[in-house]
């Protein structure tokens, strides 16, 4: 059992675990994720790591409502427990001084790009930062990406905060600016890194996506999380998370994330119906 | 000299039009007069070669007698002296080619039913005696640590007989129960999972710690497991990697590893969606390819999802089948469908990238290989098209290269799998023992126990030389 010691509420539908897992925060790295089972019943689902701090032994996770589970999670509070967490898994982000990296975060993605940023600035590099969300609402840990970033530029899709547009159009002028750039990092939903990646694309800067299949074990037994990469199959779990996003077969990848989709609905409706009951008793 | 009986008692099997829809065990077990009748048959020779054909050298003979004697703790205790697992050996090692064969009542072919006592046996325990081993006198401790790393049957089996000798061990398990392919990969209907658990409860009992949610190589590697106070490591990590064709379409939406169908269901009980989270197709027609345990398996749980129609698609025929006998039996039974000497070259699929079909080759046997089975070959020309929803690859597993790509010093083959030396499990690696499917590619859960029982006495050799 791992205890959630802290909760936050990010925006409406995103949340902050700090989870008591002193193994994993000794090892975690950026880029790496977790496995969690919210009980005896539940699925496991993979999560990026946020942060840890080796010192109080915790794991910080960032989660978005979109599911059962992810409901069910965000019905937890501090104090309360989660059965199973599992990690740290996958391999590290690739951390080296490359001259100057661009960090694309799109929505919960910017979790996950946080410390990837900051390891990054630590080894030299000139980092500078896109976060995007839909609207003003939806952004969170701008401070906190702004603290580790060399730059730092906000967008909004409806013009709520920031420059309105998409995190693509500031990441094509810096691009197309002259200015030298190493690499590009992006982290989001994956129609938003599918972008990035045909953006960099006709620069040929290397762009390293972080994907996020459906996985089950997440150690590589069971092949639910595999993608084509440069025609050649990986297991996302164990070959990745991160991939080179010009390789990725990313129409491959949304139709494996839609597998389940009339499932989830299903238990999603029982789940309401459910907790309708039990409001009404 | 009483006349011999050649008449084997027969398992009681649930009704196979009823179970195909239900994941209750299919086995039933004997009954006690069943049991004595069936013990009764055992001839009691001196020389034994049922022993010699018993992977962990149960005294084969002993506790049969303890049956018709009436006196069932002395069987338990007989079984348990050699084998800490025997509710999970007695319904699913392959006795037909171990202690049956080897039983001299089988050149009449009726060997007695060892593996159907053994299971008595266990049933009785678990029924009677519960199964911590408060019966069981441990040496003082010799202060000695050992990590065992996996717990499926070799690393419970390497650690219960550690633990026997006094020294503290501690299991390292990646998934969130301990167990293995016995919980994650066998089905209920053959193996329920509350034997594997009273099996693995009755390990724990021997003072044995198990670590879930352990990835070691992603936590401590065994290196650091070495210089963090354990004296030695076991590695049991299984073989659990899936294979795949390696032909087109292979991606497509309704694909799964037989790994991933069967974890889905055995160890994640989609077979219960939606009161439990995890889900999974199931599909009106489905296609297992695959002629080993692993795809009768896949087979056998599909149909139980509610399938209308699953086939096994194998390239060779049924003689050269690896699935144990009986397990083919069940399967055809229940009414799966065997389409033999068949090959997929590609799989299709529609506009949402759903497969709905696989392209075939049909095969014929030519020669023997190296294995000394008839090679399938492709007729030319042959191809031809069957309709699926759902495909199940079950081609086997290799290890997982987690622990061989994080400890310095190990030696593997191409394969994958640890090189170690089969009669102490000893790696080219200092203070490191391997056993299982880990060093020889997916085998049998006996296979493992008998490799993990040799390790276990080398470990022990080398500890008390410390």
């Amino acid at each position: 059992m791992y205890k959630i010691l802290l909760k936050q509420d990010l925006t409406p539908d995103i949340y902050l675990f700090k989870v008591a897992a002193p193994a994993v925060a000794k090892k975690a790295q950026p880029g790496q994720f977790v496995v969690i089972r919210i009980n005896e019943r539940g699925e496991r689902i993979p999560l990026t790591i946020a942060g840890w701090d080796e010192d109080e032994g915790s794991v910080t996770i960032v989660f978005m409502e979109v599911g059962t589970t992810t409901r069910k999670l965000a019905l937890l509070e501090t104090g309360d427990f989660i059965t199973n967490l599992i990690g740290p898994l996958g391999l590290p982000t690739h951390i080296e001084k490359f001259g100057t990296v661009i960090c694309v975060a799109g929505g919960v993605g910017v979790a996950p790009i946080a410390p990837i940023a900051r390891a990054m600035r630590r080894e030299g590099n000139k980092v500078i930062s896109i976060l995007g969300a839909r609207s003003k609402d939806l952004l969170f840990w701008e401070d906190e990406l702004r603290s580790v970033s060399d730059q730092l530029i906000v967008t909004t899709d409806d013009g709520s905060y920031g420059r309105k547009g998409l995190v693509t159009e500031p990441l094509k002028e810096l691009l197309e600016s002259g200015e030298r750039v190493d690499r590009v990092i992006a982290i989001g939903p994956s129609i938003m890194m599918k972008f990035c990646a045909r953006t960099t694309e006709p620069f040929g800067v290397k762009t390293v996506v972080s994907l996020n299949p459906i996985m089950v074990d997440g150690t590589g037994m069971c092949g639910c999380c595999r993608v084509s990469v440069g025609g050649v199959t990986k297991f996302t779990c164990v070959d990745g998370p991160d991939f080179d996003g010009h390789q990725v077969d990313w129409d491959l990848l949304f139709a494996r994330q839609r597998i389940y989709l009339d499932e989830e609905k299903h238990s999603f409706e029982q789940w309401q119906s459910q907790v309708a009951g039990a409001v009404e008793k | 000299m009483p006349k011999l009986n050649l008449n084997r008692e027969l398992m009681p099997r649930q009704d196979p039009k009823l179970r195909s829809r239900n994941f209750n065990e299919v086995a039933l077990g004997y009954s006690a007069e069943q049991a004595k009748a069936e013990a009764s048959r055992c001839i009691q020779c001196p020389k034994c070669p049922c022993v010699d054909g018993c992977p962990v050298e149960i005294d084969i003979p002993g506790f049969i007698k303890a049956i018709l004697d009436d006196n069932m703790p002395e069987a338990v205790r007989i079984l348990k002296d050699k084998n800490s697992l025997p509710g999970i050996c007695g319904r699913v090692c392959p006795q037909e080619t171990q202690c049956e064969a080897t039983c001299v009542l089988a050149k009449k072919g009726a060997p007695s039913a060892i593996g159907r006592l053994e299971r008595y046996v266990a049933d009785w325990e678990r029924a009677n005696m519960g199964t911590s081993a408060s019966s069981v006198v441990l040496p003082p401790p010799t202060g000695k640590r050992v990590a065992v790393v996996g717990s499926g049957p070799a690393g419970l089996v390497a650690a219960a007989d550690l633990a026997k000798l006094g020294h503290s061990v501690t299991i390292f398990e990646a998934l969130h129960v301990a167990g293995g392919v016995l919980m994650y990969g066998i089905p209920e209907f053959r193996l329920p999972k509350d034997i594997v658990q009273a099996e693995v409860d009755y390990v724990a009992s021997l003072g044995v710690k198990i670590e879930l949610d352990s990835v070691v190589g992603k936590l401590e590697t065994v290196d650091e497991l070495l210089n963090n106070g354990y004296q030695a490591v076991f590695l049991g990590t299984g073989a659990g990697l899936p294979m795949f064709l390696n032909i087109p379409g292979e991606n497509l939406n309704g694909i799964y590893s037989a790994n991933e169908f069967l974890t889905r269901v055995n160890l994640m009980k989609a077979y219960r969606f939606p009161e439990y989270d995890t889900p999974v197709k199931v599909g009106k027609k489905v296609a297992v390819i695959g002629g080993g345990n692993v795809a009768m398996d896949s087979a056998r749980c599909a149909l139980r999802l509610g399938a209308d129609e699953v086939y096994i698609v194998y390239r060779r025929s049924e003689a050269e089948m690896p699935a144990r006998r009986e397990e083919v039996e069940n399967a055809q039974e229940e009414g799966i469908q065997f389409k033999l000497l068949t090959n997929p070259k590609q799989f299709l699929g529609d506009e949402q990238n759903w497969v709905v079909g696989m392209e075939c080759y049909e095969m014929e046997l030519g020669e023997p290989d190296e294995g000394g089975r008839r090679r399938p070959i492709v007729k030319e020309g042959s191809e031809f098209i069957i309709d699926v929803d759902v495909v199940i690859v079950a081609l086997g597993t290799t290890p997982n290269p987690l622990i061989a790509s994080t400890t310095e010093g190990l030696k593997t083959t191409k394969w994958g799998t640890v090189v170690a030396d089969e009669s102490t499990g000893k790696t080219v690696k200092d203070k490191v023992w391997a056993g299982g499917d880990i060093v020889t590619g997916a085998a049998t859960v006996i296979s493992a126990m008998g490799a993990a029982k040799r390790a276990a006495a080398s470990i022990d050799e080398y500890l008390n030389a410390l």
